[in-house]
């Protein structure tokens, strides 16, 4: 579900075929669902890297140090005693 | 699935919300761009558990609900053309035109089809040579890099039956649009993570800079969109403005860089309407001269179809953040997603369809 054209799905590459016109076409796999993918944007990608795949193409390759960028916010967010904040019950 | 379930865990959502609720002094209005971001925000709740001071508003970032209605009727009266096979993304198969929709005249016997990738249109004009294949190219920049790349393999095949139904809109124009209108409420914007996935943030900096406010280019998971939320109102506390990064993950300064250059080379950008809104300058997409042959408009002599909008449909302020959806008279009653008046009711990633879909306000 979801706007196809705002989607973004991360998946897992298993493999590129090499192509003589720059549009070298490979294989995604997204938890075991695969679809084939494009991957003219990303030439740096390799079987074994995460991409985000958008309508057909692989548009962008997950970093995966990254990925924990949100919880190590959380981490420092703690230490700084921004979560202790009680909640008060919301009316509505 | 990796990458999706880590950003939804609830004990990680209700600590940010704590955490912007420790930050937060005073009211303020935020925008979030996208459609995808809008409808993860109220699946979620996220609009309901943040502090009262904070109102989300909701962008026109919906490509779907920004087509205009010219371009559906246009749309509509090629897939009606006998020889032709329509193909389109099928968030469009439901847009009603003026009289009818893509889905109404596939029942009636029109070729219409609906496609996952746009190099899938290539592929059946290929393998169907006596055929027309028309392709509606509708999206953001997110989107433009694979319609591009359609264009550009067809001409490496020399497809004489190809052709494409240019509807791209072009977020950093929009924004403008929206911070220079006296009336504009949005102290913040929430950035649509893919679609800076493929430009990266260089545009947004002047923009910020100019209009003094924060930025924070967000991603889709409900964690994302808390921690962009997060880093926004850090900034609006502290009275910083300019382009910040929540979605590294995914998301350079930088962008896409091959995606870039196929983009220039393939489209150029022109004035373009937004449903709702009216002509947003350079805000869009059309073909380049070279690749002016691929133009579907000019192939099948529609350009001369036009379209009005329905009067009672405040789209235009709800897409600018000047409304919300329950601030319609027409919504739930005459305009449901059953019978949408309006584009923002027809796709589920609509401000009007989002919010009858998940009961808000009504
Ligand atoms: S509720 Fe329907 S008529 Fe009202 S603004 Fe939304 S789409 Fe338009």
């Amino acid at each position: 579900m979801g706007c196809s054209m705002c989607l973004g799905v991360p998946g897992k590459v298993v493999k590129i075929e090499p192509s003589a016109v720059d549009m070298p076409m490979g294989v995604v796999s997204f938890g075991g669902i695969t679809k084939e993918v494009c991957f003219a944007y990303t030439p740096e990608v390799v079987p074994g890297d995460w991409v985000l795949v958008h309508v057909g193409f692989a548009i962008s390759k997950l970093d995966e140090d990254h990925a924990l960028e949100v919880f190590k916010t959380l981490k420092e967010l703690g230490e700084l005693g921004e979560l202790d904040v009680p909640q008060p019950a919301r009316s509505s | 699935m990796r990458f999706v379930d880590e950003y939804r865990r609830e004990e990680d959502a209700q600590a940010f919300v704590r955490a912007i609720r420790a930050r937060v002094t005073r009211p303020w209005t935020l925008m979030e761009i996208c459609g995808g971001q809008t409808h993860t925000l109220l699946r979620s709740g996220i609009d309901r558990m943040l502090p009262p001071e904070i109102t989300l508003v909701h962008g026109p970032g919906c490509p779907v609900c920004v087509t205009p209605l010219t371009q559906i009727d246009r749309a509509l009266a090629i897939a009606r053309r006998p020889g032709v096979i329509f193909t389109s993304f099928g968030d469009m198969l439901r847009v009603p035109g003026s009289t009818t929709n893509l889905l109404s005249v596939k029942a009636q016997g029109g070729d219409v089809r609906m496609v996952y990738s746009p190099l899938d249109a290539v592929r059946l004009a290929e393998q169907n040579p006596g055929r027309q294949v028309v392709f509606f190219a509708v999206g953001f920049e997110t989107t433009a890099p694979a319609n591009a790349m359609a264009v550009k393999r067809a001409k490496q095949l020399g497809l004489p039956n190809f052709s494409i139904l240019t509807s791209h809109v072009l977020v950093p124009p929009a924004i403008e649009a929206i911070l220079s209108s006296p009336q504009n409420r949005v102290q913040a914007f929430l950035l649509a993570g893919h679609v800076c996935a493929v430009m990266g943030t260089s545009e947004y900096g002047p923009l910020a800079a100019r209009y003094r406010l924060p930025m924070v280019v967000t991603g889709f998971e409900p964690l994302d969109l808390l921690q962009g939320i997060h880093m926004a109102v850090c900034a609006l506390e502290e009275g910083r403005f300019g382009v910040e990064n929540q979605y590294t993950r995914t998301v350079t300064a930088e962008g896409n860089r091959p995606a870039q250059a196929v983009l220039a080379e393939i489209f150029e950008p022109c004035d373009r309407a937004w449903r709702g809104i009216g002509v947003i300058p350079k805000s869009g997409y059309r073909l380049r001269p070279a690749y002016a042959a691929f133009d579907a408009t000019a192939r099948f002599d529609v350009a001369d179809i036009t379209a009005d909008e329905p009067k009672e449909c405040i789209a235009g302020e709800i897409l600018q953040g000047l409304k919300k959806p329950s601030g319609c008279a027409a919504f739930g009653t005459r305009c449901t997603p059953e019978h949408p008046l309006g584009a923002p009711m027809v796709s589920s990633e609509g401000a009007c369809a989002a919010y009858y879909l998940y009961a808000r306000a009504v």
